[in-house]
This record gives C-alpha cells, sequence and structure tokens, in this order.
C-alpha cells in the first residue's frame, strides 16, 4: 500500500470533501481515514489515501488536486505519508 | 496513525516557517579520471560528472514534488582537483582549463555550484597544489559556479603558515579578479581548518580522498522552525529551552534523512551523511541571529551571544543526531553575515563587530563566514585573520574556515551586492595595526599538545 496524506486548508464552503473525492473516486484513490478541524478560524481537512492502485503518476495527481484547490479557493496539498511519519513517529 | 494536528504542524513548518532541504550534494570521485594528458583529462571529469549526476536535479525534483518539502540545491562535490591535475597540470593557467571544464559539466547537469576545485595543504605544499592556488583568482573569474576551498591546517599537522601568507594574497587577487562584480570570487572560495571529507555545503564542499566512488550528502536548515518554536518557550527557563530546540532538531532532520534515503535508492548511490546545519537565508525569519534574539539578545553582538550559541549549536547537535545514524560534514549553526538578515542588521547598527564574529566561531561551525571587509585591506592582514581563525580550529579540534570579501573600491559604511542565496552585507572594518613581520615567517605552526587543557 502506498500511503499519501491529502490536506485541504482554506475558508470553509459548500462541496469541498465532495469535489475533492470526485477526483479520488475517479483516479481510483482509496480514502482509509477523514479528519476535519478548524484551525485558527480555517477549514482544516486531512485526508489518508491509498494510492497504490492510482494510474496516473504521483506527481499529476498532485498537480490536478492542487489546480481543484485553486478553483474552489482552497490550498490542496497531496503528500507522501512517510514525511509525517518520519517526522512525529520514533 | 498520524494525526490531523500533526500533519499541519509540518506543513506550516514549510510554508509559514521556510523548512526545507538546503542541499543534496552528489559527491563523485574524480581519481579515475586522473591522465598525464590535459585534454583526455577533462574530457573524462566531463564525462564522468555528466554520467553519474545526470539524473541528480530530476531525482530532487521529484522527491520535493512527492513529500511536499522544498529541496533548495542540488549540487556536486568532486575530489581536490590539485590530486586529480596533478600529473597534467604544469602551470596555473592549467588548471584553469580544469575549471572550465567542471562549470560546463555543472550547466550540463543543472547543479547551481560545483565544489572541490580545492587543495589540502595543512603540512606542505607540492609544486601541483601551489600551481592550483595560484590559479583560483582566474578560475573563480572566469566560471560561474565552481567553488574553490584551501585546507591550510588541521589539529593533527599545526598550521602551514606559508599556505596562509599565499591565501591571504589569492583572496586579495581573487577580489580584484571580480571587481566588476563587488568581489563575487572571494564568495566562492573558503580557506579551511580541519576541513571534513563530507562536508554538502558551498563554498566549502569538495569529497574527501577516503570516500567511495559516489556518495549523497545532504544539508538540512530550518532557523525560522527553531525560532517559530521557541517563541511558545518565551520567559520560560534554559531546560524548556533546550528541550524545545532539540525536539525541533530532530523533526527538522528527520526530514532530511527521508530525503536523503530516497534520493539514494532512487539514484542507486549509497548514503553517506546528514549535516546537522542551520543554515540561514536572506529571507526573513530565516535567521540565525533571529533565533539568539528571541532567546534574550537585544541585538546579536551584545554580551551572551557566545553563550546563546554555544547552547543553541550542542542543542541541534544533540536533536539531531538521534535522528540520523550518520551524522558528519559541519553539523552546526552556520553565522555568514550577508546569508542573515538579522546578522547583516546587527553589524549595520554596529552592534557585531569582526572580533565579536571571531569569539562566536569559537562556539560553533564553522567560522569567519560570507564578511565584507574594505576592499584596501592589505593581503598580510588577510593572512592574520585567517591565522587567527586557523588557531581556533586547530586546538579546539573543530572545524574553522575563512570566507572574507574584501569589496574592491567600497571602504566601511558601504554595502556589498552579491545576489541570490548569496545575499548582502554592509563592509565592516577590520583592525589595521600591521601583522606582516608574523606572516612573513616562513614554516609552519606546530600542532598543539592535548594534555594541559586550560
Amino acid at each position: 500500500m502506498k500511503k499519501c496524506i491529502i490536506t485541504v486548508v482554506g475558508k470553509d464552503t459548500v462541496g469541498i470533501i465532495a469535489k475533492v473525492c470526485t477526483y479520488l473516486a475517479e483516479n481510483n484513490i482509496n480514502i482509509l481515514d477523514i479528519s476535519q478541524t478548524i484551525v485558527q478560524g480555517y477549514f482544516n481537512m486531512m485526508m489518508v489515501t491509498d494510492v497504490s492502485k492510482a494510474e496516473k503518476e504521483f506527481g499529476t495527481v498532485a498537480e490536478e488536486l492542487e489546480v481543484i484547490g485553486e478553483e474552489i479557493g482552497v490550498t490542496i496539498r497531496c503528500q507522501r505519508a512517510e514525511i509525517f511519519e518520519k517526522m512525529h513517529r520514533l | 496513525m498520524i494525526n490531523i494536528y500533526e500533519v499541519t504542524e509540518t506543513n506550516q513548518m514549510i510554508s509559514q516557517e521556510n523548512l526545507d532541504v538546503r542541499t543534496i550534494t552528489l559527491g563523485i570521485s574524480l581519481m579515475d579520471c586522473i591522465d598525464s594528458d590535459l585534454e583526455k583529462l577533462n574530457e573524462k571529469i566531463y564525462n564522468k560528472i555528466t554520467t553519474i549526476a545526470k539524473d541528480l536535479v530530476p531525482t530532487g525534483q521529484a522527491i520535493e514534488k512527492e513529500f511536499g518539502i522544498p529541496i533548495v540545491n542540488k549540487r556536486i562535490s568532486i575530489t581536490p582537483i590539485s590530486l586529480i591535475g596533478a600529473a597534467a597540470c604544469k602551470s596555473p593557467a592549467d588548471f584553469v582549463t580544469i575549471a572550465k571544464t567542471l562549470d560546463k559539466a555543472a550547466h550540463t547537469v543543472g547543479v547551481n555550484f560545483i565544489g572541490g576545485y580545492s587543495a589540502l595543504v595543512s603540512k606542505g605544499m607540492t609544486p601541483a597544489e601551489e600551481n592550483l592556488i595560484r590559479s583560483i583568482p582566474e578560475a573563480l573569474a572566469v566560471t560561474e559556479r565552481v567553488c574553490s576551498s584551501v585546507n591550510v591546517g588541521s589539529t593533527k599537522t599545526g598550521i602551514n603558515m606559508d599556505a596562509v601568507k599565499l591565501c591571504g594574497e589569492i583572496v586579495k587577487e581573487a577580489a580584484e579578479a571580480t571587481k566588476d562584480r563587488d568581489s563575487l570570487g572571494c564568495a566562492k572560495l573558503v580557506i579551511f581548518c580541519n576541513a571534513p571529507d563530507d562536508n554538502p555545503f558551498m563554498a566549502g564542499a569538495f569529497l574527501g580522498v577516503t570516500e567511495a566512488d559516489a556518495v549523497i550528502n545532504v544539508g538540512v536548515s530550518g532557523p525560522g522552525v527553531v525560532k517559530h518554536a521557541i517563541e511558545q518557550v518565551r520567559g520560560k527557563g534554559f531546560e524548556e529551552l533546550c528541550e524545545t530546540i532539540k525536539k525541533t532538531a530532530f523533526k527538522i532532520t528527520r526530514v532530511g534523512q527521508l530525503v536523503a534515503g530516497e534520493a539514494s535508492k532512487r539514484l542507486g548511490i549509497p548514503f553517506g551523511i546528514i549535516d546537522l546545519s542551520l543554515a540561514p537565508t536572506p529571507a526573513v525569519g530565516d535567521s540565525i541571529a533571529e533565533i539568539l534574539e528571541e532567546i534574550g539578545l537585544e541585538r546579536v553582538g551584545a554580551p551572551g551571544t557566545t553563550a546563546a550559541l554555544a547552547m543553541l549549536n550542542d542543542q541541534v547537535k544533540k536533536g539531531g543526531v538521534m535522528a540520523s545514524s550518520y551524522v558528519g560534514g559541519l553539523s552546526g549553526a552556520f553565522i555568514p553575515v550577508s546569508e542573515d538578515q538579522g546578522m547583516i542588521d546587527a553589524v549595520s547598527v554596529g552592534a557585531l563587530t569582526l572580533e565579536k564574529l571571531e569569539a562566536m566561531t569559537c562556539v560553533c561551525s564553522v567560522g569567519l563566514d560570507m564578511i565584507a571587509i574594505p576592499g584596501k585591506t592589505k593581503a598580510s592582514t588577510i593572512s592574520g585573520i585567517i591565522a587567527d581563525e586557523m588557531a581556533i580550529g586547530m586546538v579546539n579540534q573543530k572545524t574553522t574556515a575563512v570566507r572574507l570579501i574584501p569589496v574592491i573600491g567600497k571602504d566601511v559604511g558601504e554595502v556589498a551586492e552579491f545576489g541570490g542565496l548569496l545575499g548582502y552585507a554592509p563592509i565592516i572594518p577590520v583592525n589595521e595595526f600591521d601583522c606582516s613581520a608574523f606572516v612573513n615567517r616562513k614554516g609552519r605552526i606546530p600542532a598543539p599538545i592535548h594534555s594541559f587543557k586550560n
């Protein structure tokens, strides 16, 4: 399994999760977990996903998600999970 | 499983606190390129570098994208050219042809610096090493990306004062040769004591002769992250302050370790070391001086600066060594003046002097770095400053270095502009009392005794 963390940060609006989930479904990316919170007045969502069955290259997925973020006025990042695991777990 | 707060913390470090991996440096041994025919030698060097390093930049960019962490520089370090060129180069001009080849190779593979136009002369100089050193001013003037270094002393050998004298003259000549660009050549020349074989940072990087054919060394950074972390413990005791710095250094270094491991795997080149360094940039908030000020100094340079820096440097190492199995290079807080906005400001208001900077180098890596001095400074005075800094390294068994820029045509009160990561610097006054009789003595300063530590 190739785990990847998708984060969405920005002003809350209708349909953010829907848009992201639709894209993930179209690209065969499975969602393992979703959590959401408000940090300093900003909408903050994190998805743990499995990209091992995705056909597109990782970089392409990250770029396309970034574009979707720009369309709805939020910042969407897609990063390999290891960077967080390495930094926060012994 | 990782939670949302941890993810947010990491991403905030990257997006707001300038967390980055400062450099992936690919070390390439050129030992197998040695040839007595200069043309063949140049051809072999170009071919080896452009073959081994051809995927370095794209691989770095792919890692950046996948992990969402900027990797600011991709660079190359090579075996000291004084050794590689010894059989073929009969004059300084011959060595300059190699510098041009290195510059061409750096452009071809897309790295922004290539380090190793170097000579290791801590005890004595061969004719080839002397020729290389004499070729440095021209080599740095006619190339863009080549970096040069000279190791003139070590704890085991003492200080080669003949080389120190020569290097003072070479620094001055390098300044003259690039006077149309605020003596930029000197920003690419480092004079070392106890130079490490595996340093990934420029301008002093080279690949030592004890190293493998190719190796990946990574330099981490993150002064902004440390500053932000210690803002949360303002007014608290030293125990909490130290704990905070250690934890932050650990996190920063883990990212470096991850990137180093990935780069090594993808390029099929063994991982060497992580250099645990706090390396500033001219960007606001990416400054060592600001960390020291956050610790409690009105300005860097105030009394207490050396103690605060000693503590910072030690905590960074303590946190960092836990995060990586192989630590090396220079490993410590860097205090380059022109590359750190807080240091620039402190010099401008008169809080920070050359003498205080020298004291600071006793407790951190690496030395008198990126300091602009008046262009009229005598070569013998520059040699004297080099000798002082080398003595600190020799006696304290640490790496020290000097990267001074005598800005030709400018004096105290004026500013030298280097551009990009090299920044800009107000010109700092230099003690003008003469030391030429000291510098002109021949021979070397003997290695120090390691008992009776006082």
